[in-house]
C-alpha cells in the first residue's frame, strides 16, 4: 500500500503535470508570508518599500509592553485551553464512537456540532452577557481560556472520531490480550493508536485558539488583551513592519513547537 | 510522546501560578433600564462612593478603556517624542494603570452595558448621551477634578450631548472632511462633497475614492451635501441621503474607516472621507527626514485635507466614568490629570487631535495652533455641526445605512 | 469496549440473559461516563448562553441595544424575510458555494499529489507545510494580500507586464482568493486523508478493467474519495457563509453578506433581537441540513 505510484502506472506527463501544480498551490500558500517575513527585516516604516535589513522591529517588539504582555495572553490561553479541549474532545470522539447505546447519545451527537456552525459573533455576545451576568469568571485570561474550549472540543473530537473510525480493532483485540486492567489497555493500546488523531485534533485547537479575534475581543477583560485583538487594533493606527516581526516570530515558535512534537513521536513509536 | 503532554502540563500549572490578572469581585450593575436585570450592586453605590472622592485620592488601580493608540505611552510615544503620559499617571499617583483597547463605541457599549468593570473609558459625543439615558455612567464629583470648570474652553463647557458636562470630560475633538492627493480635484474654490457623490464630479477619480464604513458619518455628509442637517429626524432626508451612498457604490472603491489614511498615502485612493488628525497624522509619518533632522519629503505637499463647503462633522470624544467602575476616585483623578494643561498638551502633540482645553495651548506646538486643519478658523466653524444622539430614531438612520449598503 | 469485551459479552448473552442485560447497562453507563465532562462543559458555556441568545430573539429593541426582557413578540423573525436579508443571505450563499467549488478544485489535485505521489516519510512534512501559514495572525496575513493586490503589488505588476489583469483590489477576485487562501487546508487535510486510507489495489484493478487512467479515475478514485469531498466541502461551506473579514478587506466592504448583518446588529444598528434572530435562523438551517445528510445515510468518515 506504500507504493510511489500507487493505483497507476508512472506516467511521466501526468506526474510531472501534478508536480508543477503542486508546487504551485505552495507557492500560492507562501507568497503572503514570505512577504510578511521579508519586511519584518525591512528598515523602511513603510510595510511594501524596502528600506535596507534591520532588526529594528525586533528591537521595537521586545520593548513593547503592551505588545509582549498580549503575545504572552494569547500562549497561555492556547496552551491550556487546547490541554483541556483535547481532553474533553477525546473522550467524548471515544464515547461516541466505542459505545453506541447510551442515554443522551444522539442529542450529544447533535450537540458537538453547534459550536462549529454557530457564527462567531453570537458565540461572543452570548458568552459576554454569560460572564458578565453570572459571574462564574471575571473577564479576564479566564474568560477567554473557557471561551476557547467551548468552540475547541468539538472540533477535537471530529478529528479523533476520524481517526477512530478508521482504527482496525484486530489490532486493539489482540494487544488486548496483554493486558487485563482496562485503563492499561487504554494507555498501552489505544491511545497510542489514536494518537495521530489527536494530535491532529490538538493542532487545530492550537490553531484555532491563537488566531481568533472576535470572540476573544468581547469577552476580554483589564489587561488581557490577546495578540489578534491587539494586532487588530494596531492596523487601525499605525502599519509598520512591527506586525511582521511579531507574525514572523509567530509561524517560528509554532513550527519549532510542531516539529518538536514530532520528534518525540518518532521516537516514541520507535522504542515500542 | 507523554513528555510533550507533560510539557503542557507543566506549563498550565505554572501559567496558572502565576495567576490571572482579573479581580475576583463579581461585576456590578449593568444597565438600568431593564428592571428584570439582576443587580449585584445598585448604580446609587458607585454614585455614592464617587460623591466621597476627594481631590487626587485614589482607591485602586486603574482600568481605562479606550481607543487603540489614542493615549502616548510606550515606544510609540517615543517615536512621536512626548511624554508617556501613563507612566507619568502611575508615578505621579502611585497606582497600576491597566490600558485595554476597543475599535469602535459600540463595542465599548456592549461591554459596558453587559456588566464589564472599567473605571474610565473614552466615548464619542453622541455614545455619551446614549449611555446617559441607560443609566451607564456615573455623575462627575466636580471637587475631585477642578480641571474640569478651569480648564476646559467655553465652547465645551456646556455641550448638547451633555449639559454642563455632568457625565463626561471632553478629551480630544475634530472634524470629518475630505483627505485627497493635491491634483485630483480641483480645490481652488474650496472642496465640495459632490466629488465623493455626484457621479459626474466623482468620475475622474472612480474606482480610487473611499467614504467612512460609519453610519453617522457616513450618512451625515451625504446629508451636508443635500443641505440638511446632520442630526435630521426627517425620514425622507434620511432617505434621500441613503440613496446617493447606494448609487455612490458604482463609483468608490470602499466604505474605510480603520485603515484609509495608509492607502491614501500609498496611492490606492485619491479622495477620503475621513478624520483630520488621521490624515495629519500619516501626512507625517511619511514624510522624511535625513539624520540632521532636515526635511528631505514634505507629504503636505503632495496631500492635502479640506472641509467641505457645505458643511461637515465636528465631534468630541469624552472621559467618562461607567457605573461598574470598582476604583471611582483613581477614575476621577485620572481624568482630572488628563485635564491638566500640560498633559493636555501633549496629547494633542501626540495624536494632531485639537484640544477642547483652552488652558493647553500653552504647551501645544505652535505649528498645530495655527493649523486650520486642526483648528479651525471662524467661518469653518460656522458650518461644522455636532453630533447629537437622536433617541429612537437612531434605528431609523442604522437601518438606512444597511440598507444603503445592499 | 473493546472486542475481548463484546466477545465475552457474546458468550455470557448467549447463555445468561440477566447478564446481558447487566452488560448492557454497563455500555451505557460507560458511554455516558465518556461523554459526561464535555457535556457538562457544553451545557455550561455553550447551551444556557445559546438559549439566552434564542430568549433574546423575541425581546424588544432597545436605545442600547440590549434587549429589553418584556414586549415579547415576533418582530425580529419577520423582519428575516425582508427582500433586504433576503438579498444578502443570497449574496452570502453563492460566495460561500462558489468558494467551496474553487477550494475543492484547487484542493483535490494537490491532496491527490501528496497523497500518491510523495514519498511516506516527505507526506507528513508537506502536510504540516500546509497548515504553517496559518499560524502567523490572520489580519496580517490578509492585510499582505491586500498588498500584493493593490496598485503598486507585485501580483498587479506581474498582471500589468503579462497583460492579463490590472488592480485586483476592491473587485470580487480579491475576495475569492483571500477566501481560497484562507479555506484550503480545511478542504486539503480531509481529501488528503480519504485518499490516503483508499484501497488502491482497487484503483489498479479498474485500470486493468478500463485500460485508461482517466476513466478508473472518474470510476472509482473519485466515488471512494467522496466521504472526504463531503468533509471538506461541509469544513469550508459553514464558515464560509459567515465570513465578512476578509470580503471587508480585500473587497472594499462594499456590500452586506450574512457576517456583516449579523455583527452590525450587536453592534452600530443597536439591534441585539434581531441578530440572535439572525444567528438562531441560521444555525437552525445549518443543523437540520446536517442532520437530514446523515440520516439519509451519508458518513464524513
Amino acid at each position: 500500500m506504500t507504493t510511489l505510484h500507487r493505483g497507476a502506472a508512472a506516467r511521466p506527463a501526468v506526474d510531472r503535470s501534478l508536480a508543477t501544480f503542486g508546487w504551485l498551490v505552495f507557492a500560492f500558500l507562501y507568497l503572503p508570508i514570505v512577504l510578511v517575513v521579508a519586511f519584518s527585516f525591512s528598515r523602511s516604516e513603510s510595510v511594501g518599500r524596502w528600506g535596507g535589513f534591520s532588526l529594528r522591529w525586533y528591537e521595537q517588539m521586545l520593548g513593547n509592553d503592551q505588545l509582549l504582555n498580549a503575545l504572552w495572553n494569547s500562549v497561555v490561553v492556547a496552551l491550556i485551553s487546547t490541554l483541556v479541549a483535547t481532553v474533553l474532545g477525546t473522550a467524548a470522539a471515544l464515547s461516541l464512537d466505542r459505545y453506541r447505546r447510551w442515554v443522551g447519545r444522539g442529542a450529544f451527537d447533535g450537540l458537538l456540532y453547534l459550536p462549529i456552525i454557530i457564527p462567531d459573533v453570537t458565540m461572543a455576545v452570548m458568552l459576554l452577557l454569560w460572564f458578565t451576568q453570572t459571574g462564574v469568571v471575571a473577564l479576564g485570561r479566564g474568560s477567554i481560556t473557557l471561551a476557547h474550549i467551548a468552540f475547541n472540543i468539538s472540533f477535537v473530537a471530529i478529528v479523533v472520531r476520524a481517526r477512530l473510525a478508521h482504527m482496525d480493532p484486530a489490532m486493539e483485540d489482540a494487544a488486548a490480550d496483554l493486558y487485563a486492567n482496562r485503563w492499561q489497555r487504554f494507555r498501552r493500546v489505544t491511545l497510542p493508536l489514536i494518537m495521530p488523531g489527536v494530535l491532529g485534533g490538538a493542532l487545530l485547537a492550537l490553531t484555532l485558539s491563537l488566531d481568533d479575534v472576535v470572540i476573544t475581543s468581547f469577552v476580554q477583560g483589564p489587561g488581557s488583551t490577546t495578540l489578534p485583538v491587539y494586532v487588530f487594533g494596531l492596523i487601525r493606527r499605525t502599519v509598520t513592519p512591527v506586525i511582521n516581526a511579531v507574525s514572523t516570530v509567530m509561524i517560528v515558535v509554532s513550527m519549532v513547537l510542531v516539529l518538536t512534537s514530532l520528534v518525540f513521536q518518532r521516537r516514541s513509536e520507535k522504542s515500542k | 510522546m507523554k513528555r510533550l503532554f507533560v510539557l503542557l502540563a507543566v506549563l498550565a500549572l505554572v501559567a496558572a501560578a502565576c495567576g490571572s490578572d482579573a479581580d475576583d469581585t463579581t461585576t456590578t450593575a449593568a444597565a438600568g433600564g431593564d428592571t428584570t436585570q439582576p443587580t449585584e450592586a445598585p448604580v446609587e453605590g458607585i454614585q455614592a462612593a464617587a460623591n466621597a472622592c476627594a481631590e487626587g485620592a485614589t482607591d485602586g488601580p486603574l482600568n481605562l478603556y479606550n481607543w487603540t493608540d489614542y493615549i502616548p505611552t510606550g515606544a510609540l510615544a517615543e517615536d512621536f517624542e512626548v511624554d508617556d503620559l501613563v507612566a507619568k499617571f502611575e508615578e505621579e499617583h502611585g497606582e497600576n494603570v491597566t490600558l485595554t483597547f476597543f475599535n469602535s463605541n459600540e463595542d465599548m457599549l456592549a461591554q459596558i452595558d453587559a456588566g464589564a468593570s472599567y473605571d474610565v473609558v473614552v466615548p464619542s459625543d453622541y455614545m455619551v448621551v446614549t449611555m446617559i439615558d441607560a443609566d451607564l455612567l456615573v455623575e462627575l464629583n466636580r471637587d475631585a477634578v477642578p480641571n474640569l470648570d478651569a480648564n476646559i474652553a467655553p465652547l465645551f463647557q456646556d455641550p448638547a450631548y451633555d449639559a454642563g458636562n455632568r457625565f463626561s470630560a471632553p478629551y480630544q475633538w475634530g472634524t470629518t472632511g475630505i483627505g485627497y492627493l493635491y491634483g485630483s480635484i480641483d480645490d481652488s474654490e474650496g472642496v465640495s462633497w459632490a466629488v465623493l457623490f455626484d457621479p459626474e464630479m466623482a468620475t475622474p477619480n472612480a474606482g480610487y475614492i473611499s467614504l467612512l464604513n460609519d453610519t453617522r458619518e457616513t450618512l451625515g455628509s451625504a446629508l451636508k451635501y443635500l443641505g440638511y442637517s446632520l442630526n435630521t429626524t426627517n425620514p425622507d432626508e434620511v432617505d434621500e441621503a441613503a440613496q446617493l451612498i447606494a448609487d455612490a457604490r458604482e463609483h468608490i472603491a470602499a466604505f474605510n474607516s480603520s485603515s484609509y489614511w495608509t492607502l491614501l498615502s500609498s496611492g490606492e485612493f485619491n479622495l477620503s472621507q475621513g478624520w483630520n488628525g488621521d490624515f495629519l497624522a500619516e501626512y507625517d509619518r511619511i514624510s522624511e527626514y535625513d539624520d540632521d533632522g532636515n526635511l528631505t519629503y514634505d507629504a503636505y505637499e503632495d496631500f492635502g485635507y479640506a472641509i467641505p463647503v457645505e458643511g461637515s462633522a465636528a465631534w468630541v470624544d469624552t472621559m467618562a466614568i461607567p457605573t461598574t467602575a470598582e476604583h471611582p476616585c483613581t477614575a476621577h483623578t485620572f481624568i482630572n490629570f488628563m485635564l491638566d494643561a500640560e498633559n493636555g498638551g501633549t496629547l494633542t502633540n501626540f495624536n494632531y487631535y485639537a484640544s477642547p482645553n483652552e488652558a493647553a495651548e500653552e504647551y501645544i506646538y505652535e505649528e498645530i495652533l495655527e493649523w486650520d486643519a486642526i483648528y479651525p478658523p471662524p467661518e469653518t466653524m460656522a458650518i461644522l455641526e455636532f453630533f447629537e444622539d437622536l433617541g429612537d430614531f437612531n434605528n431609523y438612520y442604522a437601518d438606512a445605512f444597511t440598507a444603503a449598503k445592499g | 469496549m473493546t472486542l475481548l469485551d463484546e466477545r465475552e459479552k457474546a458468550q455470557t448473552e448467549a447463555v445468561n440473559p440477566r447478564l446481558e442485560r447487566k452488560a448492557r447497562r454497563r455500555e451505557s453507563w460507560r458511554g455516558f461516563f465518556h461523554a459526561a465532562p464535555a457535556f457538562v462543559y457544553l451545557t455550561f458555556f455553550f447551551t444556557l448562553p445559546l438559549l439566552v441568545v434564542f430568549v433574546f430573539s423575541f425581546a424588544s429593541r432597545s436605545n442600547t441595544g440590549k434587549p429589553q426582557l418584556e414586549g415579547w413578540n415576533l418582530d425580529s423573525w419577520t423582519r428575516i424575510a425582508d427582500p433586504l436579508v433576503r438579498t444578502i443571505a443570497v449574496r452570502s450563499l453563492t460566495m460561500a458555494i462558489a468558494n467551496t467549488v474553487l477550494c475543492l478544485l484547487i484542493a483535490y489535485p494537490f491532496a491527490y499529489w501528496i497523497a500518491t505521489r510523495a514519498r511516506q516519510s516527505t507526506r507528513t512534512l508537506l502536510l504540516i507545510a500546509v497548515l504553517v501559514p496559518f499560524w502567523s495572525n490572520f489580519l496580517v496575513r490578509t492585510y499582505a494580500w491586500r498588498m500584493l493586490l493593490d496598485s503598486d503589488g507585485y501580483i498587479t505588476q506581474l498582471g500589468e507586464l503579462t497583460g492579463l489583469w490590472g488592480r485586483m483590489l476592491f473587485t470580487a477576485p480579491a475576495v475569492f482568493i483571500g477566501l481560497v487562501y484562507g479555506y484550503l487546508p480545511f478542504m486539503v487535510l480531509p481529501l488528503y486523508a480519504a485518499l490516503e486510507r483508499m484501497d488502491w489495489s482497487l484503483v489498479e484493478a479498474g485500470r486493468d478493467l478500463y485500460a485508461s487512467g482517466a476513466k478508473a479515475f472518474q470510476k472509482i478514485t473519485l466515488p471512494l474519495s467522496k466521504p472526504g469531498i463531503i468533509a471538506g466541502s461541509i469544513l469550508v461551506f459553514i464558515p464560509s457563509l459567515g465570513a465578512y473579514v476578509t470580503p471587508d478587506i480585500l473587497g472594499g466592504a462594499k456590500t452586506n453578506l450574512l457576517g456583516n448583518l449579523i455583527v452590525t446588529q450587536f453592534q452600530a444598528a443597536r439591534n441585539w433581537p434581531f441578530g440572535s434572530a439572525l444567528s438562531g435562523a441560521i444555525m437552525i438551517i445549518m443543523l437540520v441540513a446536517t442532520l437530514v445528510y446523515f440520516r439519509t445515510g451519508g458518513r464524513t468518515v
